[in-house]
């Protein structure tokens, strides 16, 4: 343990050179996962080190099986490491972490709540105040186009509707990160593209740290300050890409040579590492 | 066959409609189904009834059938309003086991199922015992209740609920189990309490399980009772059966038969009606699911 707290006094040291005014608001360090199955173990993430700054947004992106997902379930404190650790602004997560909004791939909606109802257990179990709260959830849904929607359930809502009112269910406790593990991974083309355009407003508005989970090359151009691309199995940092493009960014941004140039350059990294195949 | 005369005269390529005149005619082709539907669901199932009792009727008298065999339609009913009082004061005593007998199953059976599901070794413990002990035939432990409790209301309740109670543990328990690990991760990062989490989260969302298996002991624990009378009884549906059988009463035998499945039906949409007011969602999900398979 004392080897670990050493460690904690240098590797801030090496960020603050990269950062120089600013020390990381989510700080892995030397994360290691390990799943006990009965087919032996499992690497999922082995050595993962890096901080993310306040504010950024910073997109995770492998193949998958690459430990993206558990990482975030990490960051997010409902899964243990098997070896390193987690922290927030310096201090070390141990329990479930409740400053967060948390987007799976899955809505994950509650069947008998209606759209507002689903957004308003976030503020039930965090026992805000009731009429506020209910102000601020249809301002949410009336935000990403579901104005009328209120009283549907879930059932009555379309695939990327009830992803929408999970984004919502994320927000409504203005928490200062958001943790979204392959939100439109289920959606289609037309509905990702306004998903992706609503998450880019949000996160410029909200001014929130959000931690991004996708195996989509120009989704994770299109929204982030910094890509992480990870290697498949197991899960190992390959190269950080800071997207230097000007926001916010525009749908006709994806045409020119600067996008296409950070897409090529990723694409290149999985094709040189196998993750994509040409012939 | 594709082109054959009254498939399709609405799609003349002549005839230029409005797409609200189409609309409206969509809605209309639409109500006139739907209409025609809801008058054949009770139609055909009625229209068959009366189709089998007038054939038994017909039967039994074209054959000259004796009545301690198979009696007529009409004498069953004669019977029926004869003995009324009799028939409903059986059918109230029967009623009254079922229930305690149900109601006891859910009150010793959802607990039961929050504990094996909550403490592992308390499943290990109890979980053996209680399949072990639905191996034993009910109607076989029923001449044991009937030596310890006697003749009274007790062993037909006891049997009634020994026969009920296992679905309700086993359908609670799975509800309870079954559900996505990311709605458990939700309420974690939501801060929200074990007890909350239980109460919002977990337990609405067993209700569809639960409620499967509350509909299968009610009907079950009809069966319980009746068996439990047959054994030792003194009163109830079951004992007049019985009764009739032993005098050769074979009207009075199908006035108890009649009895018994108004009952159970009576029972059984009792349950449905209360799984409707708890969970007016998933219900309709289930009529739809139901509908399309029935067409």
């Amino acid at each position: 343990m004392a080897s670990v707290a050493k460690d904690m006094r240098i590797l801030p040291a090496e960020t603050a050179r990269s950062e120089p005014e600013e020390s990381p608001y989510l700080e892995f360090r030397e994360l290691s996962k390990i799943y006990a199955t009965d087919d032996g173990p499992v690497r999922a993430l082995d050595g993962i080190s890096i901080g993310q700054r306040k504010r950024e947004f910073l997109s995770i992106l492998g193949p998958s099986g690459c430990g993206k997902s558990t990482l975030l379930m990490i960051a997010a404190g409902l899964l243990p490491a098997s070896h390193g650790q987690v922290s927030v602004q310096g201090q070390r997560i141990g329990a479930p972490r409740t400053d967060v909004g948390i987007v799976f791939q899955n809505p994950v909606l509650l069947e008998w709540r209606t759209a507002l109802g689903n957004i308003m257990l976030q503020a039930e179990a965090r026992k805000l105040d009731r009429s506020a709260a209910e102000r601020r959830a249809y301002e949410l849904l009336d935000s990403v186009g579901l104005k009328g929607f209120e009283h549907k359930f879930p059932d009555q809502l379309s695939g990327g509707m009830r992803q929408r009112v999970s984004i919502c269910r994320a927000l409504i406790h203005n928490p200062p990160q958001l943790l979204m593990d392959e939100p439109f991974g289920a959606l289609d083309a037309l509905t990702r593209d306004q998903l992706v355009l609503d998450i880019q407003r949000i996160w410029n508005e909200a001014r929130m740290t959000v931690l991004f989970i996708t195996h989509s090359v120009p989704e994770a151009v299109f929204l982030s300050d910094r890509v992480i691309v990870m290697t498949p199995r197991p899960g190992r940092i390959d190269q950080v890409i800071d997207i230097d493009l000007p926001r916010p960014r525009t749908l006709a941004m994806r045409e020119t040579p600067e996008f296409t140039g950070y897409n090529r350059q990723i694409l290149d990294l999985l094709l040189a590492r196998g993750v994509l195949r040409e012939r | 066959m594709a082109h054959a005369p009254g498939t399709s005269p609405r799609t003349d390529t002549h005839e230029h409609l409005s797409i609200e005149e189409v609309e409206a005619r969509e809605k209309d082709r639409r109500a006139r189904h739907q209409s025609h539907d809801r008058i054949a669901a009770v139609l055909y199932p009625v229209a068959t009834m009366v189709g089998v009792i007038v054939l038994w009727e017909v039967g039994v008298r074209a054959f000259g059938v004796p009545s301690f065999l198979a009696p007529p339609p009409s004498q069953v009913v004669a019977t029926i309003i004869e003995h009324g009082n009799l028939v409903l004061r059986n059918t109230w005593v029967t009623t009254v086991e079922i229930m305690l007998g149900y109601l006891t199953s859910i009150v010793i059976g959802v607990p039961l199922a929050f504990g094996i599901f909550m403490w592992p070794s308390f499943s290990r413990t109890v979980l053996p015992l209680l399949i072990s002990s639905q191996a034993i035939p009910k109607v076989a432990i029923a001449p044991l209740l009937l030596v310890w409790f006697g003749f009274g209301l007790l062993p037909k309740v006891l049997v009634a609920f020994l026969i009920a109670f296992f679905p309700i543990v086993i359908s609670t328990a799975v509800g309870l189990a079954s559900i996505e690990p990311e709605k458990i991760y939700l309420a974690r990062s939501m801060g929200l309490g074990a007890t909350a989490t239980f109460f919002k989260i977990r337990l609405p969302n067993a209700l569809p399980s639960i409620f499967a298996g509350l509909k299968i002991s009610i009907t079950l624990a009809v069966v319980g009772a009746v068996v439990g009378e047959f054994v030792g009884g003194e009163a109830g549906l079951g004992y007049m059966l019985m009764v009739a059988n032993g005098s050769m009463d074979t009207p009075l035998l199908f006035a108890g038969l009649i009895a018994l499945t108004i009952q159970g039906v009576v029972l059984y949409a009792l349950v449905e009606w209360a799984e409707r007011l708890a969970i007016p969602r998933r219900s309709t999900a289930a009529t739809a699911a139901l509908q399309s398979v029935t067409g």
